[in-house]
């Protein structure tokens, strides 16, 4: 066990690090869709939510704090996504005129 | 794990959904390929969702029923939203992202310690379940609130308290001591609830002692922490994805947070503890009673503006709450084709989130070539006919550049006063957030325009026509 929270310190750390370097180079018209998409990707929660309703077996309690979970963190991806593109469209949009 | 024919494919889909997002977001280095990075983004998730779902064991009925009610609401959420209210939705999706990953945490905490047994936990899984406890509950409670703040249920205002500080100071010892006690000596369900309780509350005292302007360092620094919530989450479940999706959102936040202090001249702390504007030189000099602010119609003002050659915009909050983003591209084509160069200023802590003012404008059709930063127009400020600030205050107030004992003094601002001429759309002369009087209005350079920011422009445009 011990090796598997070390390694994810290690995966950890470095992905900070990949997440500075890429985000600097975000300009500031961008911040914004940069926010909600990123977001959206912290609604990565999705997958540990499944996990909790799988494993919560017979736990009844357990299996309605994952089905919370799992709507919370849908709502999370779904709306996060979609809104990102809704900006992200006219952003580009005007691109073209 | 669970050991089945998917035992290495499962991984290696998560390693490939992480790939994508940092594909991802690498692209929304520009606007041009920004969209397409989204949907990068977007695809990996799906990757990790279907991945996720070829573990044995899995309750379709419950998962198929929570997908289809988050996703539900979420698509409609995103749909319906208004430009103006990014931020307010920003916030929400800040505090589900990060009562998710807290949930995922405390079901982990009942599985493994909620049993009859009671067994102690493990101590690395034990310190992942009460991180990823405390960074979710803050987050939530503390998004909430946020949004509470931007919406207008809970006042804008600083609540500057020493009892606020003192009980946060309070809760946050509680909620260690407890999670100590929990991991090292023995599991117990009151106290892991009272935990939670803590936590939730100290999301709330967080947030509170902060003002509606310094909302984009707020909601910057929330959304770093959902993403440390979900790779919190991902210590507790052993689960790479998670760790590394989290950490790119943590990075993110943080960025965008030191961003921020930095466009405002001020530590985090200072934003975080100290309540705006009650330093002690917020006096200054606000009483030379005899200072006159000169104020101009919408016919002269069309004058000035028609016959420019260099025109910049500077938006602010109040663009947001008058909608006027579609009126200001309106004035500016007009004035493009009359051939006048039109340029918008954007200070990067205008509005109530980062990129604020770029989302609203981008909205209004405003080609990005037109955007620019307080740096690219200041040195040039001279050869500015016309600087029009619309609903901006204290990022165009001098005193932030003549007066380093202001409490906005050394922040950077926008020159609007080097303009050669400056019209300041808003409806008062009042105080901006910051609470001290702004000099610029009673310079002989500036006029100001009194009224609601969109119906002014209204105005300003249809004079400009008839020119």
């Amino acid at each position: 066990m011990e090796g598997t929270l070390l390694i994810g310190l290690y995966v950890f750390v470095l992905a900070m690090f990949v997440g500075f370097e890429l985000i600097t180079k975000v300009p500031p018209t961008l911040h914004t869709p940069l926010m909600s998409g990123s977001n959206a990707i912290s609604g990565i929660s999705i997958v540990g939510a499944l996990l909790v309703i799988g494993r919560a077996g017979d736990a009844v309690l357990m299996r309605w704090i994952g089905l919370a979970a799992l709507i919370l963190a849908t709502i999370n991806v779904v709306g996060g996504f979609l809104v990102t593109d809704r900006m992200l469209q006219m952003f580009k949009s005007k691109d073209a005129s | 794990m669970e050991m089945s024919g998917f035992s290495t494919a499962i991984p290696l889909a998560y390693l490939a959904s992480a790939v994508l997002f940092i594909l991802g977001i690498k692209r929304l280095s520009h606007p041009d390929t920004a969209a397409g990075g989204n949907r990068l983004a977007a695809i990996g998730m799906l990757l990790a969702v279907i991945a996720t779902l070829l573990e044995s064991g899995l309750e379709y009925t419950w998962i198929i029923a929570g997908v289809a009610i988050g996703g539900l609401i979420g698509g409609v959420m995103a749909r319906t939203v208004k430009m103006t209210a990014m931020p307010e939705m920003v916030a929400v999706f800040n505090g589900f992202g990060g009562a998710a990953s807290g949930l995922v945490a405390v079901g982990e905490y009942l599985r493994v310690a909620g049993g009859a047994g009671g067994e102690t936990l493990a101590i690395d899984s034990g310190v992942s379940i009460m991180a990823g406890t405390l960074i979710g509950a803050v987050t939530f409670s503390g998004s909430m609130i946020a949004f509470g703040k931007l919406q207008g249920f809970v006042t804008g205002n600083a609540i500057s308290n020493p009892l606020v500080k003192f009980s946060a100071g309070l809760l946050l010892g509680v909620a260690v001591v407890l999670a100590v006690y929990l991991v090292g000596f023995e599991s117990n369900l009151v106290f892991y609830w009272s935990l939670i309780a803590a936590a939730l509350i100290l999301g709330v005292l967080f947030v509170i002692p902060i003002g509606g302007a310094d909302m984009p360092v707020v909601v910057a620094l929330l959304n770093s922490y959902s993403g440390l919530a979900a790779a919190s989450a991902g210590f507790v479940l052993g689960n790479n994805a998670l760790i590394i999706s989290g950490a790119l959102v943590g990075a993110s936040g943080l960025i965008l947070t030191g961003i921020m202090c930095r466009a405002m001249n001020r530590s985090l702390a200072n934003v975080l503890f100290s309540a705006f504007g009650t330093g002690s030189a917020t006096a200054g000099r606000a009483a030379d009673g005899d200072r006159v602010a000169t104020p101009i119609e919408a016919e002269d003002s069309a004058m000035v503006l028609g016959y420019a050659s260099q025109v910049i915009f500077v938006p602010g909050y109040g663009l947001a709450v008058a909608q006027a983003q579609h009126r200001v591209r309106e004035l500016a084509d007009l004035l493009t084709e009359r051939g006048v160069s039109v340029r918008y200023c954007v200070h990067p802590v205008a509005g109530r989130m980062p990129g604020h003012m770029n989302v609203l404008l981008a909205e209004a059709n405003v080609p990005y070539e037109q955007l620019c930063e307080p740096e690219d127009v200041n040195p040039d400020m001279e050869n500015i006919d016309v600087a029009v600030v619309v609903g901006a205050n204290d990022v165009v107030n001098p005193l932030a550049r003549d007066d380093p004992s202001s409490p906005i003094g050394g922040m950077p601002i926008i020159e609007t006063d080097r303009a050669k001429t400056c019209i300041v759309i808003k409806r008062s002369l009042s105080v901006g957030y910051a609470g001290i009087d702004n000099p610029l209005f009673y310079l002989r350079n500036n006029r100001m325009f009194f009224g609601d920011a969109s119906d002014a422009l209204a105005r300003i445009t249809e004079e400009v026509k008839q020119l």
